[in-house]
């Protein structure tokens, strides 16, 4: 373990370089999933069937190994960011689709209705009731994606994608040598460490942005 | 015309669940078809017609089923095992812990985990193993602790009030209750496996990821969409013929 610290300690710049490749790839196929997830969310939740579809294609996405979605796309995007991100986004989309339905179907009707009663239009009611109420479940569903995501990353490192994976396929690619089981230690913790940043950052933006009658 | 009406009615009725699984096979057979066509009708040179043989695809495949099907098996046993003991009253604190634990588990890489054990201990298909046991434990654990915990304490203690004893509430009400989610959690496995054990070709362990890995290194389009679609073909016939399996097995009166 001393030799660990000592290789973090020599190498700490290249691993927080990594780290911000890791974190910067990520948020980017995050933004785009809340986007997609909650407007896809929103639009069918009250349809049944087109709610079934979109979590049956969504939940598809997620059987297909990553390495070979990975692999499908270095013909399309080539390398670089671009595979990596396309990945991740159809990795990431289920579980903020699926919250966002459960979230916005389990706002008690009579609640919308009295906004309706208020004189509220549909927009406003979504806009300020029902996503409102909804949030504390939708931002449940962006911290499940964010785990998923941080963890798939790593793979992206084979289409040329930036992030913590590099290390841990120099390592495998220094088998034997000293620094092979620090690289891949590094990349593990690293992205370990990151996962865990960004848990307690949505639970903090989570709790600072649910609304104040619905805090617990 | 109305009895036509009265036939579609019917068959949107009952239809939707057969198409359901129907649907995927059909969709896959159309992709393998296709796949089959554009390799047939591409020419190849040497090195891809080494490789897109039907011996040496079938070989991979067969090696991806074993190292899925054995760490799914392996897992399966040791997660519900281990979900069963911590579920019961003298460990049941320890639930919320194991579940937060789950969750961060989550985000260990995977092929972090086979790189790991690949170069602390060996390469090859028990390390492997080892590595795709270590990565989808927590989640399987987590399915079957949350699956016992949901069935209901009063149907327990009704039980209890009969005169059954722990050991016999246990078997003939908590497990027959819990088998959906002990049956979804040997599904989220063996999707689970199937897709990690694309990546055990970097450790020498074989499977379709080999295929793939062929085709980014020798930079052979035709190889690596060859490996990445049968290997999507794989994982999904193997979740739809666990969503049939699972549909069959329900235990009745649930």
């Amino acid at each position: 373990m001393g030799g660990f610290l000592e290789y973090l300690a020599l190498n700490w710049d290249h691993v927080v370089e990594l780290a911000i490749g890791h974190a910067v790839v990520v948020s980017i196929s995050l933004a785009i999933d809340i986007a997609i997830g909650v407007s896809l969310g929103v639009l069918v939740f009250n349809r049944e069937r087109a709610a079934n579809v979109a979590l049956a294609i969504t939940s598809t996405f997620l059987t297909i190994p990553s390495f070979a979605l990975f692999g499908l796309f270095i013909p399309i995007f080539g390398l670089g960011y671009l595979p990596a991100v396309a990945a991740l986004v159809m990795y990431g989309l289920l579980p903020i689709l699926r919250n966002t339905i459960a979230g916005l179907r389990s706002v008690d009707p009579a609640v919308a209705e009295s906004a309706q009663g208020m004189g509220m239009n549909a927009r406003q009611r979504l806009l300020r009731i029902e996503l409102p109420l909804a949030w504390p479940v939708i931002i449940a569903g962006v911290r499940v994606s964010t785990m998923l995501l941080m963890g798939i990353a790593a793979i992206a490192a084979i289409v040329g994608g930036p992030g913590l994976g590099e290390d841990i396929f120099s390592g495998l690619a220094r088998v034997g040598s000293v620094t092979a089981l620090d690289l891949v230690l590094g990349g593990i913790l690293g992205i370990v460490v990151l996962a865990l940043i960004f848990d307690t950052f949505f639970n903090v933006l989570g709790k600072l942005t649910t609304s104040r009658g619905i805090r617990d | 015309m109305t009895t036509r009406q009265g036939a579609s009615a019917k068959v949107a009725g009952g239809v939707p669940r057969f198409l359901r699984y129907l649907g995927m096979p059909l969709f896959l057979g159309v992709v393998c078809l296709a796949l089959y066509l554009y390799v047939s009708t591409k020419p190849l040179d040497s090195i891809e017609k080494r490789i897109l043989t039907a011996n040496f695809l079938f070989a991979r495949v067969i090696e991806h089923i074993q190292l899925a099907a054995v760490s799914t098996v392996i897992v399966v046993v040791l997660a519900v095992t281990t979900g069963i003991l911590l579920t019961r009253p003298g460990t049941r604190r320890v639930t919320p812990l194991i579940i937060g634990l789950a969750n961060i588990g989550q985000a260990v890489p995977s092929i972090g985990l086979l790189v790991l054990f690949a170069i602390t201990w060996d390469f090859g298909f028990w390390p492997a193993i080892v590595a795709l046991v270590a990565y989808s434990f927590l989640s399987i654990l987590r399915n079957t602790m949350v699956g016992l915990q949901q069935v209901d304490r009063s149907t327990i203690e009704a039980a209890r009030g009969m005169g059954m004893t722990k050991t016999a509430v246990l078997f003939r009400i908590e497990l027959p209750l819990a088998v959906p989610i002990i049956l979804a959690g040997i599904r989220t496995a063996l999707i689970i496996n199937v897709g990690t054990a694309t990546l055990a070709a970097f450790v020498d362990a074989g499977g379709l990821g080999t295929v793939i890995d062929r085709g980014i290194r020798l930079g052979r389009d035709s190889v690596l969409i060859v490996g990445s679609v049968l290997t999507g073909v794989l994982a999904l016939s193997i979740d739809w013929l666990a969503g049939v399996a699972e549909e069959i097995l329900r235990p009745r009166g649930l």
